[in-house]
């Protein structure tokens, strides 16, 4: 499956300052090991040494926050929309 | 001049210059303002403190601005109030009400932050101000920005009550509203944060924003006579307040302001919105997002990114923390306006009913001192409460039809509303 992924600002030095880049996977998981593929070093930002999801990163698969779906295994169709966002918190 | 040395990620302690950034580029971590504690300890006292206006700027010391204030000369010191009725009524001695109903000039606690955030954005030479925002912070922003003559875009969740609209755009602010909730606006707003170049206060001018918060924790000690209460529950949304207010709390005693002294900081949170609760009750760290469904609306955040923060000084203090349902929020509201004469917002409400839980519960001991945080003003949340309290009567101009009305009354007999 081939999705668009958003990249924030703090890791476009990974992908030679793109802030959307191209990757391919049957679930979130396969997409960041194939952007790490394409773009070394961007899975040690993502994921945290026992493979989970960073406590300050936020991912969203179309808008949703893949907390609330499968997690990293959430699966991904052709065209999907992967947003990587540091997690902020605001005011009310 | 400033006290600042660098920021510093909160996870992985690396260092970075004081500029606009929010996260680490290493982890994703906040960042945090450090300061150099001894010098300040050589700088401040509290008779310095004393001598300074009634703002928030009297602990400029410890805020993180290079040069004069630009924002908020009325901001903050607002009253810390003995509450003697409502103590008598919750069976406690020693309560007080942190009062920022009365903020000047937006009525909650933001008018903290975005002082110093609208100093900050000035200083790193911003010219448009923004803020993903669910009512309280936008005001704030909208109204801080007019008086910075800063250009002003102010993001809220489609749904948020109709006095936060108005109250924004009649500062000259465009007021955008997102189909969506909080946190779709705040993760459209990182987006237009890194596309457009705006400062963001609660995004890339976070870690100056979030220390205005400290200036409620100071308040309290200093209003207290320099020392601190053994409780304080404080409202948890993102996060912000809670963790600075024990940090203000820590700041005071290392900079030699006030002697030792413990507080256990208790965190409130509605029921309906309440992932740092759960968090807390499970023993966990782990904070599992919420879809907010709640009248708090000003709390209503589902993930909040530094409710882990918020979990780890509630835990260092010795504290605890509750929910509140929508019915407890409103009578919490009713108990405060009725014994205190203080009309809080559904955030001062969570507050005060999570207290009294922690009260009953014996979290709270009632012979300890208690301050409870009311951080907005009920004025700009009407309908939150309009609903749940009775309606006028309606009589004729006629003197014999008030004399009727106020037999019935008298004895007990409330007519039904709009027919007596």
């Amino acid at each position: 499956m081939q999705v668009r992924v958003r990249v924030p600002t703090p890791l476009r030095r990974f992908t030679g300052g793109q802030d959307e880049v191209a990757a391919q996977g049957e679930s979130v998981r396969s997409v960041i090991e194939d952007l790490e593929r394409r773009h070394p070093g961007l899975k040690e930002r993502l994921l945290d040494d026992k493979g989970e999801l960073r406590r300050f990163v936020n991912i969203y698969l179309n808008g949703d926050d893949i907390r609330f779906l499968d997690q990293l295994n959430s699966q991904v169709k052709d065209g999907d929309d992967i947003s990587i966002v540091p997690a902020i918190a605001g005011g009310n | 001049m400033s006290y600042v040395t660098s920021l510093k990620c909160r996870e992985c302690g690396q260092d970075y210059p004081v500029k606009p950034l929010h996260v680490c580029e290493t982890c994703f971590g906040p960042l945090e303002v450090i300061y150099d504690y001894e010098r300040i300890r050589a700088a401040v006292s509290r008779e310095a403190i004393r001598a300074r206006s009634s703002n928030l700027w009297r602990y400029r010391e410890l805020l993180p601005v290079e040069g004069e204030p630009e924002a908020g000369p009325f901001s903050g010191f607002t009253p810390l109030l003995a509450a003697r009725r409502l103590g008598e009524e919750l069976g406690v001695r020693n309560l007080y009400i942190k009062d920022d109903t009365v903020n000047h000039p937006t009525l909650s606690y933001k008018d903290r932050v975005v002082s110093v955030a609208i100093t900050k954005a000035r200083e790193f030479g911003f010219t448009t101000v923004s803020c993903a925002s669910t009512g309280n912070l936008a005001t704030a922003v909208a109204a801080h920005a007019a008086r910075a003559r800063l250009r002003c875009y102010i993001f809220m969740p489609e749904g948020v009550e109709s006095g936060k609209i108005v109250g924004s755009t009649i500062y000259g602010a465009q007021v955008i509203t997102i189909r969506g909730n909080y946190d779709d606006v705040n993760r459209l707003c990182s987006e237009i944060a890194d596309k457009y170049g705006w400062a963001f206060v609660n995004i890339n001018l976070r870690p100056y924003y979030t220390e205005g918060a400290k200036t409620f924790g100071f308040e309290v000690a200093e209003q207290l006579g320099w020392r601190l209460p053994d409780n304080i529950v404080l409202p948890t949304a993102g996060g912000t307040i809670l963790p600075k207010v024990a940090k203000a709390f820590k700041e005071f005693k290392e900079v030699g302001l006030i002697e030792d002294g413990r507080v256990k900081v208790h965190c409130a949170q509605a029921a309906g919105s309440a992932p740092v609760i759960h968090a807390l009750h499970k023993g966990t760290d782990l904070i599992t997002p919420v879809k907010p469904n709640t009248i708090a609306k000003s709390i209503a955040i589902g993930n909040p990114a530094d409710g882990f923060y918020v979990l780890k000084a509630v835990r260092e203090s010795g504290g605890w923390g509750d929910v509140a349902t929508d019915e407890e929020i409103i009578d919490a509201i009713k108990l405060l306006a009725r014994t205190e004469g203080i009309f809080a917002e559904p955030a001062g409400g969570t507050t005060l009913a999570v207290a009294i839980k922690l009260i009953n519960q014996g979290r709270i001991k009632r012979d300890e001192s208690v301050v409870v945080s009311v951080t907005g003003n009920g004025y700009k949340t009407l309908e939150a409460v309009a609903g749940a309290l009775e309606q006028p009567l309606v009589i004729d101009a006629r003197l014999k039809d008030f004399d009727a009305l106020f037999e019935r009354l008298q004895n007990g007999k409330r007519p039904v509303a709009g027919a007596a």
